[in-house]
């Protein structure tokens, strides 16, 4: 079991959920974030002062994953998220140690399913 | 009520007789009985009075209506861009006012020269006792200027390149508007003009502010082309939710109240049918608003609200030619329509012609306009009413001469807005340029146009 972190650009939140849906991957959370890496930010004025605004609004995904569905995970996040331009995005794949269904108690890859 | 109306003008008339006896001056030498005719003048300057107090606060309720327009459009658009469209507004009111101060008001009502008026520029030459009307007829033309100007703002939301929008707005309100308002309007002061010698019927301005403005933003948005991720790669039309209906609500309502202005203000006299017409206007928005609810409701499944909003609107829109004119009952009937035809004409434009309209600022003015003046010409009742010899109107037995009529001056706003917004707008497109680029578009014209964000400090969700 792994879980696959992906920061991407907001606008290409509904090109990834669609290549995702695509290749069976149905659940997933997604978050607001802000965050900088090799994008430099943004200038901002206000009422004639000006500043710098580094930190970029982001979206964030989480989705957990039995083995085998990995890599289409992965590569369905590449295919529907890159433009090719600095500030595309991460994508971190974590172990897994547990994952457990609240409603019926069902641990493990069934419950991921 | 009748007898009270009487007897406060007994009394009025006995304070002034008093008032007469206590100062014997006037009295030997007149001619006619001096009493009498000083009554007459001092009530006659009274009426003048009353007159520009409600023309003037007709047009402070009108110039309110640049917040509802203001609230309206942020509200329907998403929140990277509200900045901009609260700028745009801004702007095309304060540009407008100037353009129009200068050189408009002077082509609208200025001594006609056939096409259109040509004397008084800036207002020169009218400084003085006597003009205080020209003052109070300036004020209230230049905020119906600012009306017809602001429409087009909502249509070309979201990508207009900030600049470009600057240079339509002085466009608009010194030539396109006040050209067009000339001939319908222009005997109203110093000028006429042709629609209005053929008997053509606009009393606050369905087709010379409301249908002129959605035109304009009908060739605005054309030329623009469509919001990035509106129209998906088979050509389906996507919903681009606005950010906050809230302040779009907070926006119709202002429209509404400013509206009690813009209709009843134009009859520019402070007596008995400011109410008459109040009562006209309002019913149609009502009737507006319920239609298109039950019409969203019916083919949607559920009562929109944007859609509701748009149907007290549109019924407003659509009373606005003929609140003067019609029955209480034909009021209702043409807000009833014009509800159900803006549900109609927003989906048409959004789905089949692919027009991307945020707001639906074409639909509720360009085509509620035009319906509302047409309607003139099939529901004038002003024999019923006794304000007139002749019911002009077809279902009133008026014939079609009427709507032969209100047919000729809605096919003139259209060739001339919509023809010289295609013109006016592919021309600042090849100059100043007219769309903003794909990047800003994407962050939202507030970072890009302006620098700054509408909502500091707030996280606002946005993938799209």
């Amino acid at each position: 079991m792994k879980l696959i972190i992906a920061y991407i650009q907001p606008h290409k939140l509904e090109d990834v959920k669609k290549a995702l849906s695509e290749a069976e991957v149905a659940k997933m959370s997604v978050t607001n974030s802000l965050g900088c890496g090799a994008q430099k930010g943004y200038h901002e004025s206000y009422r004639g002062v000006e500043f710098d605004v580094n930190l970029l609004k982001k979206v964030r995904l989480e989705i957990a994953v039995n083995e085998p569905f990995v890599q289409k995970t992965v590569d369905a996040i590449i295919g529907a998220a890159r433009t090719g331009e600095i500030g595309d995005g991460k994508i971190f794949i974590l172990e897994m140690s547990e994952c457990i269904r609240i409603r019926t108690g069902e641990k493990g890859s069934d419950a991921i399913g | 009520m009748n007898s009270l109306l009487n007897r406060k003008r007994g009394v009025l008339v006995l304070l002034l007789l008093l008032m007469l006896v206590g100062s014997h001056v006037m009295a030997e030498e007149a001619a006619v009985d001096p009493v009498t005719a000083a009554i007459d003048a001092a009530k006659e300057e009274m009426q003048t009075n009353i007159n520009i107090v409600w023309t003037c606060v007709a047009a402070f309720l009108v110039f309110f209506m640049q917040a509802g327009f203001a609230m309206v459009e942020a509200g329907f658009t998403r929140a990277k861009n509200a900045v901009n469209i609260l700028m745009k507004n801004l702007m095309d009111f304060s540009i407008g006012t100037l353009a129009f101060f200068a050189i408009g008001f002077s082509l609208m009502f200025g001594a006609s020269k056939g096409f259109f008026g040509w004397d008084g520029f800036g207002l020169s030459g009218v400084e003085g006792d006597g003009a205080h009307w020209n003052w109070t007829f300036l004020i209230f033309q230049t905020v119906f200027a600012g009306t017809a100007a602001t429409i087009v703002s909502g249509a070309m939301a979201e990508r207009t390149q900030f600049k470009a929008y600057m240079v339509y707005s002085v466009f608009i309100c010194a030539f396109i508007y006040p050209i067009f308002g000339s001939w319908a309007w222009g005997s109203l002061l110093n000028g006429g003009g042709w629609l209005e010698n053929m008997g053509f019927c606009d009393f606050a301005g369905s087709t010379v502010v409301h249908s002129v403005g959605g035109w304009l933003a009908l060739a605005g948005a054309i030329i623009l082309g469509p919001r990035l991720g509106k129209y998906g790669p088979d050509g389906k039309a996507k919903a681009l939710p606005g950010h906050n209906i809230t302040l779009a609500a907070l926006g119709v309502f202002i429209l509404w109240f400013g509206w009690f202005g813009f209709n009843p203000g134009s009859t520019t006299v402070g007596d008995g049918e400011i109410g008459r017409v109040a009562v006209t206007t309002n019913l149609a928005a009502a009737a507006g608003a319920v239609i298109a609810m039950i019409v969203s409701w019916v083919i949607g499944k559920k009562p929109d609200a944007s859609m509701s909003l748009n149907g007290a609107l549109a019924g407003l829109v659509a009373i606005t030619a003929g609140c003067y004119t019609v029955t209480p009952m034909g009021a209702i009937v043409i807000g009833a329509i014009a509800g159900a035809l803006v549900y109609f004409s927003v989906i048409f434009i959004d789905s089949v012609l692919k027009v991307d309209d945020p707001v639906g600022a074409v639909s509720v003015h360009g085509v509620c306009g035009a319906f509302g003046t047409l309607a003139c010409g099939l529901f004038n009742a002003e024999a019923v009413l006794g304000i007139g010899d002749a019911n002009g109107g077809l279902f009133y037995g008026g014939g079609f001469a009427q709507l032969g009529t209100q047919l000729a001056g809605v096919g003139a706003a259209f060739a001339w807005a919509f023809g010289l917004g295609l013109l006016m707008f592919t021309i600042i497109k090849v100059t100043v340029g007219l769309r903003a680029d794909k990047d800003e578009e994407i962050k939202g014209l507030d970072i890009g146009e302006h620098g700054m964000e509408a909502y500091s400090g707030f996280q606002i969700f946005s993938s799209m």
